[in-house]
């Protein structure tokens, strides 16, 4: 599912490695947890998870492909199998909640008809259903996470990566926004979540890569 | 419903990102300029075809009665500046005398000996003048060179028209490319969300050249229906030059409508096109 093989990265080809020698596998249908402090290189990891980097050396495998070698014009169809969350939500302030998380469904070419069945359904399981229409800003931090989640997941993906998903909420809109995320995971998808949110961590007990200066220091 | 579809076709905001006034205003202007162009290279194309007969024969050389032409065509013929020496047809100038001698079979015609040159003299009077030394008893008639003379100014003009009309295109690619990078900083992190959900560059680029090409062209339509007017009115003052007359109220029927047409489907695909490239050049920095 998931493949690194003595994998570092260097930003814009010059400049110190901010990953080395990183090497794991996670298996399909996983629920990793991504630990470290600051700076560890977690977030470079996701980014070669979603494609938005390639390793300056060694080999990741993402869904069967092997992203070093792929070609650039291959990628946008590997990228509509990766539901990607982010810290800051990412949300498009000019579209209401509900043509948010419409929007991997038109960019993939879909069906109106289907896209409103699946929005709206998608809607309903993060419990937003009520708030379709409602413009981004007027939601609250947990709910633009829940937004920001069902657009991720609104396509199905195999793989879904989250980054400090949590990093920006309460505590019990985290534990919410969490519980989304394990859902996903009972229903077959590869999970990997970033955070260095260690009391939520020991809620959900999980494998986990702990990393520390770019290098993997503990899996298991 | 038809709120939530239309933003949905827009999802990188482009309605508000690429204004609809302030490009399609810029585009309007150059169209303007276009049309006018246009029309000034039609107008020197309609002037140059007027004059081209004229200037074919270039002078004219009247025999005296009774000479022998084959000789004196010999003669010019001879001379470097002279290209072609043929007699010009009898027929033809029974009919350009007509209006003035009516049908008068016994009225002897003169025999005239039509000219071509190889190029244009600087002085056609010190032409004439030797042509005149040359055979003997010939009037030579040298208003052909000055006619040539105006064709070659004509054929100039409408080449002028043609590189300034280049020029605008270029200007309005490069106002498009700038509006386009503008566009691109205003939605920078909507595009980057897009290709992240796995949009393909082609998809990106097409929204924004989509959109371009809309208002380039209602900006190219509304220029060019400005400039109808004012090219009637300079076809009413030009039409003793091109062989009309003046008549009650403006002259549209002879404004240039099928070059005019052309202009706004023109403007919006340099648009697209310009946004196309802009686009894909931009988004060749994202993984």
């Amino acid at each position: 599912m998931v493949r690194f093989a003595e994998v570092g990265l260097r930003y814009g080809g010059a400049g110190p490695e901010v990953l080395r020698d990183l090497s794991f596998t996670l298996e399909p249908g996983s629920f990793h947890w991504l630990l470290g402090p600051s700076g560890a290189g977690k977030s470079s990891v996701l980014r070669l998870m979603q494609l938005a980097a390639r390793p300056s050396r060694g080999e990741v495998v993402v869904l069967g492909v092997s992203i070093s070698q792929v070609p650039r014009a291959a990628l946008p169809a590997l990228r509509r199998r990766i539901g990607v969350v982010y810290q800051d939500f990412r949300l498009l302030p000019h579209l209401p909640v509900f043509d948010n998380v419409a929007l991997p469904l038109r960019v993939a070419g879909r069906a109106e008809m289907q896209i409103r069945a699946d929005v709206t359904e998608i809607l309903r399981w993060v419990g937003l259903a009520a708030k379709a229409e409602a413009p981004p800003a007027s939601l609250s931090g947990g709910e633009q996470q829940r937004v920001a989640i069902a657009r991720a997941v609104v396509m199905r993906p195999a793989l879904l990566v989250a980054d400090e998903p949590t990093g920006n909420l309460d505590v019990p809109q985290a534990r919410r926004v969490l519980s989304l995320l394990r859902e996903m995971h009972r229903l077959g998808t590869t999970v990997v979540v970033a955070t260095h949110a260690e009391a939520l961590v020991a809620e959900y007990p999980a494998p986990a890569l702990r990393l520390s200066e770019g290098r993997l220091v503990a899996q298991g | 419903m038809r709120v939530r579809r239309s933003r949905g076709r827009d999802p990188l905001g482009l309605r508000r990102a690429l204004s609809d006034r302030l490009l399609p205003a810029l585009v309007a202007a150059m169209a303007l300029l276009a049309a006018l162009t246009l029309a000034g290279a039609r107008g020197a194309a309609d002037l140059a075809a007027r004059w081209e007969g004229g200037a074919a024969t270039a002078l004219t050389v009247q025999m005296p009665h009774g000479a022998r032409t084959d000789g004196a065509i010999r003669v010019l013929v001879a001379m470097p500046e002279i290209a072609e020496a043929r007699l010009a047809d009898q027929a033809r100038l029974a009919a350009l005398l007509r209006p003035w001698l009516g049908e008068a079979p016994a009225i002897p015609l003169p025999t005239v000996i039509e000219l071509r040159l190889a190029s244009l003299p600087d002085d056609p009077e010190e032409l004439a003048a030797r042509i005149a030394a040359s055979v003997p008893g010939a009037s030579v008639e040298a208003h052909g060179v000055w006619v040539a003379r105006l064709l070659a100014l004509a054929r100039s003009l409408q080449a002028i028209a043609l590189a300034a009309l280049l020029l605008v295109a270029g200007i309005a690619t490069a106002v498009v490319a700038v509006a386009v990078r503008a566009g691109i900083a205003a939605r920078r992190e909507a595009i980057a969300l897009l290709h992240a959900l796995g949009a393909t560059d082609g998809d990106i680029a097409g929204r924004f050249a989509g959109r371009v090409a809309w208002l380039v062209g209602l900006g190219a339509l509304l220029g060019t229906l400005a400039a109808a007017p004012v090219l009637a009115g300079f076809a009413d003052l030009a039409a003793p030059l091109l062989g009309g007359r003046a008549a009650a109220g403006l002259p549209w029927g002879r404004l240039p409508w099928a070059e005019l047409a052309v202009l706004p489907p023109a403007a919006a695909l340099i648009g697209w096109l310009t946004a196309q490239v802009t686009l894909r050049l931009w988004l060749r920095r994202l993984p």
